[in-house]
């Protein structure tokens, strides 16, 4: 038998289900691996070992007892470390938030448990989400499986390195504007955003909250299927819930593309694109079009200021959401002679350069004098996105892009230029500012070796047709090549 | 020069749902700290807030008591300040669309009609509470402060009143009339002393029959009417004698305090006001259509006015129908009392009179008492016989509320039936009359002043319990006077 | 289009306690960063409503019903100081 800890979630399953192994086995190996690969990728924050350990043995007991339900029962999974988990660390890889055991588990949490997953740990990430190389994490950077000198993209990173060294069979994520495509890309690895409001919020510390959705990182679209059926559909807890039933994402998966409408959006492919990168892309949609499906060639001009806009939006709301860090109920609290000096000076020593970065941009956009200019116009922006989109869809099924302008960057090359790393976010941007999902599948490699991610946009609540369509980018793709690990080259 | 006050007030009500605004905790304030407390309260990271649908009712409820038009579409927003006593470090408030707008309250000070215009209410949460420890509590001298989240989420209501308001009497007698009307829609307990309801007045001043407004000053910390109307009466005499000498108003907030009977100006920053909001992200708009309107219109009960209106038509002064009008509690109890023929006036009486101020001296509420309809409709009734006499009928009260039983046992435990009979006086009387011949005399003579001697020379041989009125008819005949 | 930020006054409104050098340094970055969203100007919005949510839905109510708290102690276990029940910190100079 091949080592378990390189199965996918589907045949994982069904390997638990039919008996040739157990939970606990499938955790011992993941457990191995990570021993393996954590020293270089530090793709974890906390492993639990003992709730790990409890889970595996209920899962095999439900088993036995043929009271199991849901795919990713016994299956190992990480969460990305901005999911509140009861009495386990959680720190959004912020200081601020060292040592915090919150006092519950957010919705996804609680579906996973009902659902028999086992949680492995919980993974880095670029604090409080905020970045695209989970290098501002302030308990160290992660790296990439596939070339531990680079990053893993961000701010899912951990999550990321887990599912695409093995570490994890299937890690959950947020993507707030591009956080889980962006990492999926870069590691080789099948990441989707869900439609906003598809899976409950409810537990995740928010970044932008009219833009943070969770979703999972996979290594195949059929094992993103079936995390998205456990997490997903309505939450009571959650005012901005999608009140309706969740569709039927699998009966499609092998129905291929003839028939459906590809469309390529000009702004977010060609220019400012790695050439590689492009022509990988370019192959693909040859492929797709080969495989029955009419391209379409589309100009959305309002998301060439998509990038723009969401750098007003996302520091506005996090400057709000993030005020709660203030050292008067958990977490990090520094002294001060009264109470606005100990807030201001927790603060200050909590969040690490770019939450401070974000929080004094967001500060401003809203503030008295400015907040036409800059805020409101980025929402009016928005609406025209949005209308953009809809009038897209009109034209076409689904959407087409790379995911990321480059494959991985070296740790360090984009830190000192903020601007620069937030162009690795500009594909994945439109998705979140319209609401609407999509996902990314491995479709090659660049001459260094290291993986190319093809971007699939649907319409809202769309999902149906973009697991479609990315079931049939995987299948032409045949990208089976998987990250090395790094397990025996420890970097300094 | 004569100057004029402008005002307009903002007011809070804490509305009595069961549960807070945002989340399940009870809205519950006598119980130990920290313990009505969830992660949507304490503001824990990735906690959301869920509007609860019956504070959006009881704030429809208020809108249309205040004859606001009510929005269909009204949005939550994020009011970002920080104090350590808010958890989130915004306040989920409303603000560029409120749920109601443009409504009035009619007042009356000292008889006179007034119309004062509601600029908006609208829905938000409360804080929680900071307790400073230290050399006397006060803020200034505190070491440092404990915070108890337990109010920290509970609706709040505000009422903005447009600057229509020209006196302190008016302003006292808006916010009267506003706890009444929220009694009466028993949408909050409305308790001035401890903060269920509170407000702030905006005061300034400008020259008789001057368009522009003088420079507002934010006069906060008043906890009674009493306070208010001081507060106002202080803080506009101080503005005056700004102007007066030349002087500029400094816009600022000021803080009532109640002992030294002064407003001292509180240290602001200038980017303190700079609330940067935006719109709630985590929460979607509240819309309201015509059926949800019109049923929450249809279920209004009576307001104060109304009543008050009523009391006037059953004969009552103004000041008593005033009184019973705004406190819907005694009110209730009045109009029971009446729908079993009890004397209104009487009835009235007794429960502005002896009643508030046992209520007042005990600090408890008429529903703790055994006073009920019932109980005064019994006395009212032991009166117009002639078993009791007003005063005798203010000793059986006390016996009741001091919970010696119903009226008549009280007024014969006590021993304080009235004698009726005149069989039983005249012998008493014959007495009395004998032993005071000179008054007699007089009587005779045409002095009326002396029969209220004389009867009260029988009263007290009988121990009070002669119907005077009787007793007076009786002496009458008997002597032939007059 | 070139931005000006009177960096303190940001500061002292989202309680950041930072040094005259990091202030210079945010400064020109959020400088930088602000140049580039600035573009959003650009683009005529007349007539254009806002959007602040990609969700359009209208009326999420949960019932007026009690919901069980969480344990006293293990919220106050979080916190970095406590008196008795209470959370405790440093003095409060003003009211709001
Ligand atoms: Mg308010
Ligand atoms: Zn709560």
């Amino acid at each position: 038998m091949s080592d378990l800890a390189d199965f996918t979630v589907t045949a994982a399953a069904a390997g638990l289900r039919s008996g040739d192994f157990s939970s606990v086995e499938l955790l011992e190996a993941v457990h191995k691996r990570a021993a393996m690969t954590e020293a270089n990728l530090h793709a974890y924050l906390t492993i639990d070992r003992d709730g790990a350990a409890r889970g595996a043995v209920a899962a095999d007991s439900a088993l036995k007892k043929g009271t199991a339900h849901g795919p990713l029962h016994g299956i190992p999974v990480a969460l990305k470390d901005n999911m509140v988990t009861r009495g386990l660390e959680t720190t959004a890889s912020s200081k601020i938030l060292s040592g915090y055991l919150p006092p519950y588990d957010g919705t996804a949490v609680t579906r996973l448990r009902e659902g028999g997953a086992v949680i492995f740990g919980k993974t880095n990430l670029d604090e409080f989400a905020m970045g695209s190389s989970t290098e501002n994490s302030a308990y160290g950077p992660s790296r990439n499986p596939w070339d531990p000198e680079r990053v893993p993209g961000g701010s899912s990173g951990g999550s990321a390195a887990a599912v695409a060294a093995g570490s994890a069979l299937v890690g959950f994520g947020s993507d707030t504007g591009g956080s889980i495509r962006q990492p999926a890309a870069l590691c080789g690895i099948v990441g989707m955003k869900p439609t906003y409001g598809l899976v409950s919020r409810y537990g995740l510390i928010a970044f932008a909250s009219s833009l943070d959705q969770i979703g999972p990182l996979t290594r195949t679209v059929e094992d993103s299927v079936a995390a998205l059926e456990v997490v997903g559909g309505h939450d009571p807890a959650d005012s901005t819930s999608y009140p309706g039933a969740v569709p039927d994402y699998r009966s499609g998966l092998k129905s291929g593309v003839a028939g459906l409408r590809v469309g390529v959006v000009a702004e977010l492919n060609g220019a400012g694109i790695d050439p590689a990168v492009q022509a990988a892309v370019d192959q693909t949609v040859a492929q797709l079009e080969e495989a029955g499906a009419t391209i379409v060639e589309l100009s959305l001009p309002s998301i060439e200021y998509a990038l723009s806009a969401y750098y007003l939006i996302a520091p506005a709301e996090c400057s709000a959401n993030l005020a709660r860090f203030d050292g008067v109920r958990y977490g990090l609290r520094r002294l001060g002679e009264n109470v606005e000096e100990m807030m201001s000076n927790t603060r200050a020593d909590g969040f690490g350069p770019e939450v401070t970065r974000r929080i004094l941009l967001g500060t401003y956009a809203l503030s008295a004098g400015y907040y036409d200019a800059f805020y409101g116009q980025a929402q009016r922006v928005r609406t025209l996105i949005i209308q953009d989109f809809q009038a897209a869809y009109q034209q076409a099924d689904v959407l087409v892009s790379p995911t990321s302008p480059t494959t991985a960057f070296k740790l360090g090359d984009r830190t000192q230029d903020p601007l620069s790393m937030y162009l690795s976010d500009v594909c994945t941007i439109p998705s979140n500012m319209s609401g609407d999902p999509a996902i990314s599948v491995p479709i090659g490699v660049d001459a260094d070796g290291m993986p190319i991610g093809f971007q699939v946009m649907a319409p809202a609540l769309g999902e149906p047709v973009m697991f479609r369509v990315a079931a049939e980018v995987e299948r032409q793709a045949g990208f089976t090549v998987r990250a090395r690990h790094a397990s025996s080259e420890v970097v300094t | 020069m004569t100057y004029e006050p402008v005002i307009g007030i903002e007011t809070h009500v804490e509305l009595t749902t069961a549960s807070k605004m945002f989340c399940g905790c009870p809205v519950d304030f006598g119980a130990p700290p920290n313990t009505n407390v969830c992660p949507v309260c304490l503001g824990l990271p990735g906690a959301l807030p869920v509007v609860n649908g019956r504070a959006v009712e009881y704030a429809m409820t208020i809108g249309l008591a205040l004859n606001c038009t009510i929005a269909g579409r009204s949005v939550f927003s994020r009011k970002n300040y920080f104090y350590p006593d808010m958890p989130k470090n915004y306040q989920i408030s409303q603000y560029e669309e409120p749920l109601c707008v443009d409504g009035y309250l009619d007042v009356e000070t000292d008889g006179t009609a007034s119309r004062v215009g509601i600029t908006r209410v609208h829905m938000e949460e409360d804080t929680g509470k900071s307790t400073h420890v230290g050399v006397g509590g006060r803020i200034a001298d505190a070491s440092h402060s404990l915070i108890d989240f337990n109010r920290a989420g509970v609706p709040l209501m505000e009422v903005v009143s447009e600057p229509d308001i020209r006196s302190a009497e008016e302003a006292r007698a808006f916010v009267a009339e506003l706890r009444g009307a929220v009694l009466r829609l028993g949408v909050s307990d409305a308790k001035l002393e401890e903060g269920s309801m509170r407000f702030d007045a905006n005061v300034s001043l400008r020259a008789v029959g001057a368009e522009p407004f003088g420079t507002k000053v934010e006069v906060k910390n008043m906890n009674s009417l009493r306070s208010l109307q001081r507060a106002l009466e202080h803080e506009i005499e101080r503005q005056a004698a700004i102007l007066e000498s030349g002087g500029e108003v400094l816009q600022e907030t000021r803080h009532w305090d109640e002992e030294a009977g002064t407003t001292t100006g509180m240290r602001s920053k200038e980017e303190a006001f700079d609330y940067r909001y935006f719109d709630e992200p985590d929460l979607v708009p509240v819309e309201v259509d015509d059926e949800w309107r019109t049923r929450v219109a249809g279920a209004l009960p009576e307001l104060p006015a109304q009543a008050r209106g009523r009391y006037l038509e059953m004969g009552l002064d103004a000041t008593t129908a005033g009184l019973l009008s705004n406190d819907v509690e005694v009110g209730l109890v009045f109009e029971a009392a009446v729908a079993t023929g009890a004397d209104a006036q009487m009835v009235a009486n007794w429960l502005t009179g002896e009643v508030t101020a046992l209520l007042r001296r005990e600090d408890t509420t008429l529903g703790a008492t055994p006073i009920d309809g019932s109980v005064l409709a019994e006395l009212s009734a032991m009166v117009t016989d002639g078993q009791l006499s007003a005063s005798a009928a203010k000793d059986v009260l006390a016996g009741v509320l001091a919970g010696e039983g119903r009226p008549a046992e009280v007024a014969a435990s006590r021993d304080l039936i009235q004698v009726s009979d005149a069989g039983e006086l005249e012998p008493v009387i014959d007495g009395v009359l004998a032993e005071n011949d000179e008054a007699v005399a007089k009587l005779k003579e045409g002095d009326e002043k002396v029969i209220g001697f004389l009867v009260g020379q029988v009263m007290r041989a009988t121990g009070g319990k002669a119907d005077p009125g009787l007793v007076n008819q009786i002496i009458k005949a008997r002597v032939g006077g007059g | 289009m070139p931005v000006e930020i009177d960096i303190a006054k940001v500061a002292r409104l989202a309680r950041l306690a930072l040094s005259e050098e990091d202030l210079d340094r945010y400064r020109e970055q959020c400088e930088v960063v602000l140049e580039h969203a600035a573009r959003v100007q650009a683009l005529p919005t007349d007539g254009v409503a806002g959007t602040s949510h990609p969700l359009p839905r209208t009326n999420a109510f949960r019932e007026d019903r009690i919901t069980e708290c969480l344990d006293t102690e293990e919220v106050l276990a979080q916190a970095p100081d406590r008196d008795g029940d209470f959370f405790s910190v440093p003095k409060i100079l003003d009211e709001q």
